[in-house]
């Protein structure tokens, strides 16, 4: 029994100072901010191995999640006789829901992880040491450029996501299933808000990209710099990150859609 | 590594084609472009029972869509549902004896509201009320009335 009590007070303890150590992580890449806009050059060489190499796993999974939930889609509306809305119901889904989710798992997947184990191995190998005795502070130079690149490229990916779905949806809705392609684009302009769901789904993914490079970037400061230790916590990497956003999915919809 | 201006191109071409996406979303998916450079006029009408008419239903004259529903206000003094529209400017030449009744669109859609035009020479001004108005069938009223009636029938 006071076995049990022990590992659980521990067990509280460490996660708490993880927590606190992941907070403080936070604000000092958000002090670096500042000084990243004086050195363009940093962010757009993050933004080129954040986003446009994740750019092509996003589309191809966007083209084949529309072109499935309209297929999906169909076979049960039109049990109803309602094969006309199915533009509304693929364009809302893909919008609200799996356009920022799913991308933001595919994210933690493709980025998050290829982050965290870059940065383990820069601390393993001592590169971070290294940076410090130069007088450069790694946060500044290496940690807050990857967390503003993963922050703008969220929500250009899920906004990919989700257009190139819709696209998919309507190609296999109209083109394959012979849903007519004029009742498609105006149930779906009838029936999807800019407001109520393209901004919360904007809003959705920039809370995910921002969770997800958090998680990526600490979980790489803060790895054990051997090789398993940084593969631990590339593990840790994409589960937590998979977890906190479908969590926080959860949250967001229950305060964002919650009063209709 | 690749040369920095191919990389210069790439994020640029990443940047543009996630804003086209937005875009597309903003433009195509959702209602936005019907809100877009459309001047109107607001126009009040006060119903006995605005039934499950919602803020955005479409306000529509002969079929076609003309407005929405802007808001909708219990009045505490006389009891009524005061509905607010705002119609497209286009159609500015509504007679002043115009009347406006709620309507459902097929036996289980959505409630609007639909304005027939009067005969009168004066049109509808800005923030013009209209005079005539037809409360919301509640379907289960009309159901309680027709059992009532038929059950007094039968004795």
């Amino acid at each position: 029994m006071t076995a049990f009590l022990q590992y659980l007070g521990q067990s509280t303890r460490i996660s708490f100072t993880k927590l606190g150590r992941a907070s403080y992580f936070l604000l000092q890449i958000l002090a670096g901010v500042l000084s990243l806009l004086a050195r363009p050059r940093l962010l757009l060489k993050q933004l080129y191995s954040v986003g446009v190499l994740s750019f092509l796993i996003i589309t191809i999974s966007g083209l084949f999640v529309g072109m499935v939930l309209s297929l999906q889609g169909y076979y049960t509306l039109s049990d109803f006789g309602a094969e006309e809305t199915l533009g509304v119901m693929v364009a809302a889904s893909l919008v609200r829901e799996l356009g920022p989710v799913v991308s933001g798992l595919l994210f933690a997947g493709r980025a998050g992880s290829a982050l965290t184990a870059e940065i383990g191995l820069m601390k393993a190998t001592e590169q971070l040491s290294g940076m410090e005795m130069m007088a450069v502070d790694p946060i500044k130079r290496i940690v807050t450029p990857r967390f503003v690149a993963g922050l703008i490229s969220m929500p250009l990916l899920a906004a990919l996501f989700s257009a190139v779905g819709i696209i998919g949806g309507q190609m296999i809705g109209c083109g394959l299933l012979g849903v007519d392609d004029g009742a498609f684009w105006s149930q779906m302009q009838a029936g999807i808000d800019f407001r109520d769901d393209i901004l919360n789904g904007v809003i959705k993914s920039l809370v995910f990209g921002f969770v997800s490079s958090w998680i990526a970037l600490f979980e790489g400061y803060d790895a054990i710099p051997t090789s398993e230790g940084v593969s631990r916590a590339t593990t840790r990497t994409v589960v937590n990150s998979a977890f906190s956003i479908l969590g926080l999915d959860f949250i967001l919809t229950a305060l964002m859609f919650g009063e209709h | 590594m690749q040369h920095t201006s191919t990389q210069d191109t790439f994020v640029g071409l990443f940047v543009a084609s996630g804003i086209i996406g937005l875009f597309f979303l903003a433009m195509q998916v959702s209602n936005l472009s019907s809100f877009v450079s459309e001047d109107s006029y607001t126009i009040t009408a006060r119903f006995a029972n605005s039934g499950g008419l919602k803020i955005k239903s479409p306000v529509s004259a002969a079929g076609v869509k003309i407005g929405r529903v802007t808001a909708i206000n219990f009045d505490p003094k006389t009891f009524e549902s005061v509905v607010k529209m705002s119609i497209n400017s286009k159609y500015n030449a509504l007679p002043d004896d115009t009347t406006a009744s709620i309507f459902t669109a097929g036996l289980l859609g959505e409630q609007y509201v639909n304005l027939d035009a009067g005969g009168s020479d004066t049109p509808l001004k800005n923030d013009g009320t209209i005079e005539i108005t037809q409360s919301a069938i509640i379907l289960e009223k009309a159901l309680g009335q027709f059992l009532f009636k038929s059950a007094e029938e039968k004795k």
